[in-house]
């Protein structure tokens, strides 16, 4: 929810120290244009979720189909290259087929979900359009460990069965998700669960698991779960020096919501992400000085499907 | 804007080599069969397979253009990896054998060489602007797949470089599109190894220019990948390399894989 302080408050200026203009990204391309399409409304009520979505947050609302095809005309002028769904739960809109059909007209799409509510009359009329189209429609499952014990405090009780079960389903719908796990456990943990996940996935048929572990966002309920950002945990002008921009999404990504298209999916709470109501207003620069940016920046790309974009070569 | 120098087609442009000799001195030959008037390379000369220095005077004795691919400038500087990106331990895994072989094994005359590479090259040809590069024309090392690239994008990329025929490589898999305005962007694969599709062949594009719009064949070239296998094993070559060279199907770098592209592997 907007009202929640946000870990930002916490930084305290050291004394004597100079007020100068954060560092900003300019907006290079728009490749990626995502759609918050169920808004902050989820049927679960994860206790990490960085945007606080849950059943009884309304805070977001979700899109139509007539503005989702409304964006989509007016994106195919600036040669965007591939789309996202995200909320919110999208499975939980009844024209999320629809949208989808529209969207792979023009490009690739990718869908997040929690995999807990995918009935078939909306992923089958999905897998249909994705099999017929050229463009790749990747579903992005968010499981937060590799256990019930592990994944099911952070995202609630029965949740790892559920989206396992939602991972088999996509499997015989011809999908070949990508995992997404939110770092929940000790970095030096990371190759044991990285194996256990591929264990338990190869457990439910799926014999080429696709994994993707996500640095924590310390925002929203996160905050509260584990800790916010602290002082020094902040992007500075200095640090932007020598350092590639296009590796953050800002560069190169925006997000329609309800209330107007923002900056990143992360950001949304934060009104001066909110960075205007046409696509051309949206595409001035960004100032990084959020929280949260300290962890894009030293990640990279963190919401992308593959990773950054890696500095350039030459 | 660099001058352009008219060139006559057919136009034949390689991919990525990744120290695969047998396939060169293959694709070079093809290519003269077919009348191909001028020659190019779009970069990543090494990794993968074995003894990196023998295609240095292929490439040259054949007059090929090298465009500088991401491969190539780690190896020319020394940089600490390959540049790919990989975020999966065992792609990474992989890629470090490959690129330590690489590193160690191309001696200082061709990294040298290699440091002189443009990350560019354009020709006009048949009255038609065609850029040559190595991943896109905005970045070295980015990756356009089939499945992830919108038309509406490809066709902001060649606008913005005033191209009418972009072509580029480093995914490995080729692929082309056509552009609204009646122009070209095409991936041309690579000669390093198969398309993943169970085969053994290679690829590299044809491009003729010559009359009306640009055109262009995917070529399949078969050679000698059983050579080139034992070749590998003789170097130690991990046999996930030669396994992919002998069946057609990757067996490493998959994570970067889009969905679409990664269901049509075996692996």
């Amino acid at each position: 929810m907007a009202g929640l302080p946000l870990a930002a408050a916490a930084g305290t200026p050291s004394p004597g120290a100079v007020e100068q203009e954060g560092p900003s990204v300019p907006l290079l391309a728009l490749d990626t244009l995502w759609f918050q399409v169920t808004g902050t409304i989820c049927n679960l009520r994860c206790s990490h979720c960085f945007i606080s979505c849950a059943p009884d947050n309304h805070a977001f609302g979700f899109l139509s189909l007539q503005e989702v095809e409304g964006w989509l005309e007016e994106s195919r002028a600036y040669g965007v290259r591939d789309y996202y769904y995200t909320g919110g739960e999208p499975f939980m809109h009844a024209d999320l087929p629809a949208m989808i059909e529209k969207t792979l007209e023009l490009g690739p799409v990718s869908i997040l979900t929690n995999g807990t509510v995918l009935p078939d009359h909306r992923v089958d009329p999905i897998a249909r359009a994705a099999r017929e189209s050229r463009y790749s429609v990747e579903m992005r499952v968010s499981i937060d460990g590799p256990s019930p014990e592990m994944n099911d405090p952070v995202r609630g009780e029965g949740t790892f069965d559920r989206a396992m079960a939602g991972v088999r389903k996509l499997l015989d719908y011809g999908f070949l998700p990508i995992i997404t796990a939110a770092q929940v456990w000790p970095p030096e943990r990371d190759e044991e669960v990285r194996r256990e996940f591929m264990t338990r996935l190869r457990g439910v048929g799926y014999d080429r698991p696709r994994l993707k572990i996500l640095p924590r966002l310390k925002i929203g309920r996160e905050q509260f779960r584990d800790r916010g950002y602290g002082p020094g945990e902040r992007v500075t002008l200095e640090m932007m020096e020598d350092y590639d921009e296009a590796q953050l999404l800002c560069s190169s990504s925006r997000i329609v919501t309800s209330e107007g298209i923002f900056v990143c999916p992360i950001l949304i709470e934060r009104p001066a992400a909110r960075m205007g109501y046409t696509l051309k207003e949206a595409s001035r620069k960004f100032d990084i000085s959020h929280k949260a940016c300290y962890t894009c920046w030293l990640h990279g790309a963190i919401c992308s499907n593959y990773g950054a974009a890696g500095r350039d070569a030459v | 804007m660099p001058s352009e120098p008219d060139v006559r087609g057919p136009l034949a442009v390689f991919g990525g080599v990744y120290s695969n000799h047998l396939a060169l001195e293959a694709a070079v030959a093809d290519a003269r069969r077919r009348e191909a008037r001028e020659l190019y390379c779009l970069g990543d000369l090494g990794g993968f397979g074995p003894n990196p220095d023998k295609i240095f005077p292929l490439l040259l004795d054949a007059g090929v253009e090298v465009v500088r691919g991401n491969y190539d400038d780690s190896i020319a500087r020394a940089l600490g990896d390959c540049q790919c990106g990989y975020t999966d331990p065992r792609d990474n895994a992989f890629a470090r054998i490959s690129y330590d072989y690489s590193l160690t094994r191309t001696s200082p005359r061709w990294r040298a060489w290699m440091n002189e590479l443009p990350s560019k090259i354009r020709v006009r040809a048949g009255g038609h602007r065609v850029l040559m590069c190595h991943g896109s024309p905005r970045r070295t090392n980015e990756f356009l797949w089939d499945s992830t690239s919108s038309t509406q994008f490809l066709d902001r990329l060649a606008r913005a470089q005033d191209a009418d025929v972009v072509m580029v490589t480093h995914t490995g898999l080729p692929w082309v599109r056509e552009l609204p305005g009646g122009g070209l962007f095409v991936n041309v694969g690579v000669l390093g190894r198969p398309a993943n599709d169970g085969g053994t062949a290679v690829r590299y594009a044809l491009l003729t220019v010559d009359e009306g719009s640009p055109a262009v064949e995917v070529v399949s070239l078969t050679y000698d990948h059983e050579q080139l296998a034992h070749e590998m094993r003789a170097e130690r070559l991990p046999e996930e390399f030669v396994e992919t060279i002998l069946t057609g199907w990757w067996t490493t770098c998959l994570e970067i894989l889009p969905a679409k592209e990664r269901a049509r592997g075996r692996f």
